[in-house]
């Protein structure tokens, strides 16, 4: 017992640690008027987010999050930041608008959405949480998973990634050659 | 048999709901194409923190393969997403999503 609730403790330290990284640095991603430091704080996002997943039993989830998102998605933002050259824009361009207002408003529109709903329908079961084999969100796991029940899922996620990647392709083509096709232009 | 140590699943709720409502508003607010993306990928992971949170909720692994999909669906948004941020500036045009209100090249 003196070990669970020291586990306990631990748990709750650590998730209280990534749980404010994660919402300050999404914070500053919306605030920083830099794409450049917006980028760098979605990595710290990204990061602690990928903590939180560790401590939700989702290992795998939490370093294809790594991998994929800290890895690949931020190294291709930061070579186009890099390509296009640093543009700043202050967030509260011309004070506070009536866009700003209602973008303002929207979002929080939104978070008491969320909260409603979600208190409404699920805060019976919320409470207590399953417990889990030592195998949940194991790479194995996941592959069972996906290769029995969600092949579906898969297969179309692979297809949408061949899609992606033909239409980047074709993006980058159709600009380089665009000048001498539109001499108009 | 593992049980959840810590917080319970409300809390890692409320990080994911607010997360997302950060994210929409960058989207709503932000003008740099560029910063709407990065937005998006709050909003997006926000969205998977809840899917994480509910799979260890019900000790349903379904939770974390929507999560890996939804994954795969942001890198070709941002690939897609960067394509025309790349295309645009090629073109010389401000990178300003309130002036982008036109497809005609």
């Amino acid at each position: 017992m003196l070990v669970a609730s020291a586990g306990n403790v631990v748990v709750w330290m650590v998730w209280i640690v990534a749980a404010f990284a994660c919402l300050g640095s999404g914070v500053a991603v919306v605030s920083f008027s830099s794409p450049f430091y917006s980028a760098l704080a979605l990595i710290g996002n990204l990061g602690s987010l990928a903590v939180l997943y560790l401590l939700l039993n989702a290992e795998f989830v939490a370093a294809a999050q790594v991998l994929v998102y800290a890895g690949a998605v931020m190294v291709m933002f930061l070579f186009v930041i890099a390509y296009i050259g640093p543009r700043s824009e202050s967030p509260w361009m011309g004070g506070p608008g009536w866009q700003a207002v209602g973008a303002v408003l929207a979002a929080g529109a939104l978070l008491v959405e969320i909260v409603v709903v979600i208190s409404l329908k699920a805060s019976g079961q919320l409470a207590h949480s399953e417990h889990v084999d030592a195998t949940f969100g194991t790479p194995a796991y996941i592959g069972r998973l996906f290769l029995t029940d969600h092949l579906l899922a898969f297969e179309i996620t692979s297809i949408v990634l061949l899609v992606a990647a033909v239409g980047g392709v074709i993006l980058g083509a159709h600009s380089r050659r665009s000048p001498e096709e539109v001499p108009s232009l | 048999m593992i049980a959840l140590l810590g917080p319970e699943i409300s809390w890692y709720l409320a990080v994911a709901g607010f997360l997302f409502a950060t994210g929409s508003l960058g989207v709503l607010l932000r003008r740099n194409p560029l910063i709407v993306l990065l937005s998006l990928e709050i909003m997006l992971n926000g969205a998977n923190l809840a899917l994480i949170g509910f799979s260890r909720n019900l000790g349903d692994g379904g939770g974390q393969i929507f999560a890996l999909a939804v994954m795969a669906v942001a890198a070709s948004e941002v690939v897609v997403g960067l394509g025309l941020v790349v295309a645009l500036n090629r073109k010389r045009v401000t990178l300003d999503v309130d002036r982008l209100n036109t497809l005609r090249g």
